[in-house]
């Protein structure tokens, strides 16, 4: 069973997503709210969820027919004369569990990925989103192969069930708690499986640095979609002077990106659903409020919130926050910042601001994490030539652009030799003898660059 | 339990001090492997005798060969794979710093097989080393000599708290899962990958895992058997016939089964002698279950050549069965002893859908004349590897990624392979702290100004082949007439050139 021809499957694709674009912001709009008219900012929806996509499908059929070919590599003197090559090969059926973050452009992003890799696709969208999971299940078909594509609309208990079945590679985007549940399922067939997670982002800020455009990336991250992203900064660390400068540089980003009344702004997003609206009023139960803080159940509207002198055992410090709040916890300097980084769990990306370079390449160079983006928060997510994936309790695997389409390929290493040239094939049958390893060690070495080639 | 605990916890906290992460020390261990595989190579030859049988050219060749090249290729090239690689930008991006990091995972743990039991557990580590990670391994207790040796070589030789080896079975192996690594690579059978897998998943630790399968080895009429054959033979026979990789299983077409047989046992004559007991180049069955396992294979098949066992020494001759049926004992399990089932078949039509029909093996063979028909038989099944008129080859080639698929396997390693499995890829983005003025286009309050700005910025082009060849050729020669032409306001107009030519996407590498 082999999917369609990749490329007519892409560029039905493209043909959705230019005519669908209206209508895909149109469900993002309407989702984060119970049906008030508070959209999903217009902006976020665009650049997200539809330009970055299309970054990604004109990235995918510009290369696509390079990325499929036969990939030649090179040959030891024993196989000089032969064919040796990996052949890019689909794995067969994947699953991609979308979540409802950014609902569209994290579904089709791996689903572009693993039609180009020549897959058949199930697509299960979040259920959270209802809007986004209509869309996908009624749009998609349209344009789709029905036979080489399906989406299922799954609760809790039918993805449990769906994961009973055998898949040849799972993608799934969602906690850590849940990517756990996946990968179990996926071991008891052997299924390779990307987990996209998430984590605390920590977010450095040294003492040197412009205070002002430091506020505005950081602000800007923080609560682009209601800070429901799994990139955006979760917690600044930062000395006690700079968080005082920060506060009112912060406040004064959120005035000029907001206005004086958040909650008015067609600009600033809502919590996509009750429960997570609660978890995140328990959350700010920490440190002090400094900016913000203000809530409006019906609306599920909670203001760009800025806590200081957050301690690591608060509330806010001890899971992902996934929403719009940023608690800032005071360190003495870089390296008690890092040890605090290296303390916690790998996060998805880190980010650190300092107008001295090496103070980025040492936070860099001192910590871990999926991704790292130095002086700037999310902007690592729109280049489609890096790899986007986590590490340890973040994630496993990597997508965007390339990745993608390696992620659903099995690299399959094929040698194709001729019948011929026999009797140097001698050397390696027995019976043995000391002559024959001695010209077999020699003809299989790989030589030492510095090693003296006369002796 | 502490025990497990302490021996990882140890080789966490020589990790987390950063003294394996520096090339330099990367290098001198390897440089240390390579010196402990020399200077020990008469024992560790005896150590994979006593466990297999195996003469000293053959463990020279199948085993420490393989290490030393492994060795040699990743200290050649260790200073190219671990440095930064720079990546495309775009507009937004182009003053940046943009590259991908290949980064330790931290602790490792490999888990060898017992069947090549010294190349099976260095090779991985080899790239686990060289990627800058702390290693645990576990060498198989099966193997039990070659075990020992590693356990007591490998503390004289490397750093012994960044690589320690634990040796035990499968209580401690099951003790060692419940610690949290960060990435597990498991050589061995389906179903105790499985179990790897499983535990790896409550830490969310990336596993690779590489298994087994029926290898099937098509024979097409069209080919030269004599050739075909003794090539065959020498992949099935080798270890006995313990080979992840060796071919299974036959098919050819029933008119062409009784040469395959003549020819295989011609072979099996010059390459073992009238007595295969007697050869010193045959190697034994590991253990007395595998021994009985192989055996019972053997019930209500018509043996075409050999069948002859003898417990004590764990030995069974070379043995060839035809007209074996799908559904027999044989053709349900990996065989992973010395004995070939051929099956007969019609068609290359029938015969891809026979191997489509089973679970993706490791690897795959096709022997024939027709160039079409090899490439159309792997066009047309999938498998870990292919190798094309000859057997097990593939996995000599370093740069070709070697691991399974489906029940096979997940994953891959050998060279480079290995080193980017044990990486971490960090993407890493450096921007400037100033040009704030661009970053205003993407700050609230936006409009539909800003979206198109957003636009222009960010979105690729669909590629317009030729005719935007042309375009760009016409800009160029634009752009020269307007700087010769108006040296003052040069700056302004070049540009707006380069900002019209990034539009149409063509400039991509800045």
């Amino acid at each position: 069973m082999k999917g369609l021809s990749p490329q007519i499957l892409g560029k039905k694709k493209k043909k959705m997503q230019g005519r669908d674009m209206s209508c895909c912001c149109a469900a993002a709009h309407a989702e984060l709210t119970r049906g008030v008219l508070c959209p999903q900012p217009f902006f976020e929806c665009e650049f997200s969820e539809i330009l970055l996509c299309k970054n990604e499908l004109h990235e995918t059929l510009n290369n696509l027919s390079h990325w499929m070919k036969d990939e030649h590599v090179d040959k030891s003197l024993v196989t000089r004369l032969d064919l040796a090559f990996i052949r890019k090969d689909p794995y067969g059926v994947v699953l991609i569990i979308g979540p409802w973050n950014c609902p569209i452009h994290l579904l089709l992003v791996p689903l572009i990925g693993a039609i180009a890799a020549g897959n058949c696709v199930i697509i299960k969208p979040s259920e959270i989103t209802k809007n986004s999971e209509r869309l996908m299940a009624e749009g998609l078909p349209s344009y789709l192969d029905k036979d080489c594509s399906a989406v299922v609309a799954a609760g809790v208990e039918e993805t449990t069930r769906l994961l009973e079945n055998k898949f040849d590679y799972i993608f799934f985007t969602g906690s850590s708690a849940v990517g756990r549940i996946v990968m179990t399922a996926a071991a008891k067939q052997l299924t390779p499986v990307t987990l996209e997670l998430g984590g605390k982002n920590p977010c450095y800020v040294s003492d040197s640095c412009d205070v002002q455009n430091v506020a505005r990336r950081v602000a800007w991250g923080r609560f682009f979609n209601a800070g429901q992203i799994c990139i955006a900064p979760n917690y600044v660390l930062c000395s006690a002077e700079m968080q005082e400068k920060l506060l009112p540089a912060l406040h004064k980003a959120i005035t000029e990106f907001y206005g004086p009344n958040p909650q008015e702004s067609p600009d600033f997003g809502r919590i996509v659903g009750d429960r997570q609206f609660q978890r995140l009023q328990t959350l700010l139960r920490s440190g002090r409020v400094a900016i913000g803080g203000q809530t409006d159940e019906k609306d599920r509207y909670i203001a760009p919130t800025v806590l200081a002198d957050v301690l690591p055992s608060d509330p806010a410090m001890q899971e992902e926050i996934f929403g719009p709040i940023l608690p800032i916890v005071v360190v003495a300097n870089m390296d008690e910042a890092i040890d605090f980084i290296n303390s916690r769990e790998r996060p998805l990306v880190v980010y650190a601001f300092s107008s001295d370079d090496k103070v980025v390449n040492q936070v860099l160079e001192r910590t871990s994490s999926g991704g790292f983006c130095g002086n700037d928060t999310l902007m690592h997510v729109t280049l489609t030539s890096l790899p986007f994936g986590g590490i340890g309790n973040s994630g496993l695997g990597m997508h965007h652009g390339k990745f993608t389409f390696d992620t659903f390929t099995h690299h399959r290493g094929c040698l194709h030799r001729g019948m011929g040239r026999e009797a140097l094939h001698a050397l390696r049958y027995p019976p043995y003898s000391q002559q024959k390893l001695g010209i077999v060690r020699v003809a299989s070495e790989v030589k030492r660059k510095d090693a003296c080639t006369l002796l | 339990m502490e025990r497990m605990q302490e021996v990882v916890g140890r080789a966490r906290a020589a990790f987390n001090s950063g003294r394996c992460r520096s090339l330099e020390f990367r290098m001198q261990q390897l440089k240390a492997l390579e010196r402990m595989v020399w200077e020990k190579e008469e024992e560790i030859l005896a150590a994979i005798k006593a466990d297999l049988h195996k003469s000293g050219h053959n463990a020279y060749s199948h085993e420490i060969l393989g290490v030393l090249g492994e060795l040699a290729l990743a200290m050649d090239k260790l200073p190219s794979w671990a440095a930064p690689q720079p990546v495309k930008k775009n507009l937004l991006t182009m003053r940046d710093e943009a590259y991908v990091c290949l980064e330790p995972l931290g602790v490792v743990l490999i888990i060898g097989a017992w069947n090549y039991p010294f190349v099976l557990t260095m090779q991985p580590l080899i790239g686990a080393i060289a990627a800058g990670n702390a290693v645990v391994v576990k060498p198989s207790e099966i193997s039990e000599n070659t075990a020992q040796l590693v356990a007591d070589l490998l503390p004289q030789y490397l750093d012994r708290e960044l690589y320690p080896v634990v040796t035990g079975g499968v209580p401690e192996t099951t003790e060692l899962l419940t610690q949290r690594f960060d990435h597990i690579l498991y050589t061995g059978n389906s179903t105790v990958g499985k179990i790897v897998m499983a535990a790896a998943a409550k830490h969310l630790t990336p596993v690779t895992l590489e298994l087994g399968g029926k290898s099937p080895c098509y024979i097409d009429k069209d080919c030269d058997l004599a050739v075909a054959c003794r090539r065959i033979t020498w992949g099935k026979f080798m270890n006995c016939g313990q080979t992840c990789i060796a071919p299974d299983y036959i098919i050819c077409d029933p008119s062409i089964q009784s040469k395959v047989v003549e020819n295989i046992k011609a072979t099996l004559q010059e390459f073992y002698g009238e007595d295969v007991k007697s050869s010193p180049d045959y190697e034994r069955i590991v253990n007395k279950r595998h021994f009985k396992r192989i055996l019972g294979l053997l019930e209500g098949q018509k043996v075409a050549h050999g069948g002859e066992a003898d417990e004590a020494s764990c030995f069974i001759a070379p043995t060839i069965l035809t007209d074996v049926s799908p559904e027999s004992k044989v053709m349900e399990e990996e065989i992973f002893g010395p004995v070939l089932p051929i099956l007969t078949m019609k068609s290359v039509d029938e015969a891809i859908e026979f191997i489509n029909r089973r679970e993706k093996p490791l690897a795959l063979y096709v022997f024939s004349n027709n160039k079409k028909l090899i490439k159309r038989v792997i066009s047309e099944t999938s498998s870990g590897g292919v190798t094309g008129n000859d057997v097990i080859m593939h996995f000599f080639l370093s740069t070709l990624p070697f691991g399974g698929v489906g029940n096979s396997g997940m994953g891959a390693y050998h060279g480079k392979h290995s080193f980017e499995t044990f990486s971490h890829r960090r993407a890493c983005l450096i921007k400037d702290l100033k040009m704030e003025g661009t970053n205003k286009l993407r700050y609230p309050p936006s409009s539909q100004k800003k979206v198109d700005w957003a636009k222009f910025f960010l979105l690729k082009r669909f590629n317009k082949g030729r005719v935007g060849l042309v375009i760009l050729a016409l800009l160029g020669i634009v752009a020269a007439v307007v700087i010769k032409n108006h040296q003052s306001v040069l700056k302004r107009k070049a540009l707006l050139v380069v900002l019209a030519v990034q539009r149409l996407g063509w400039l991509s590498v800045w």
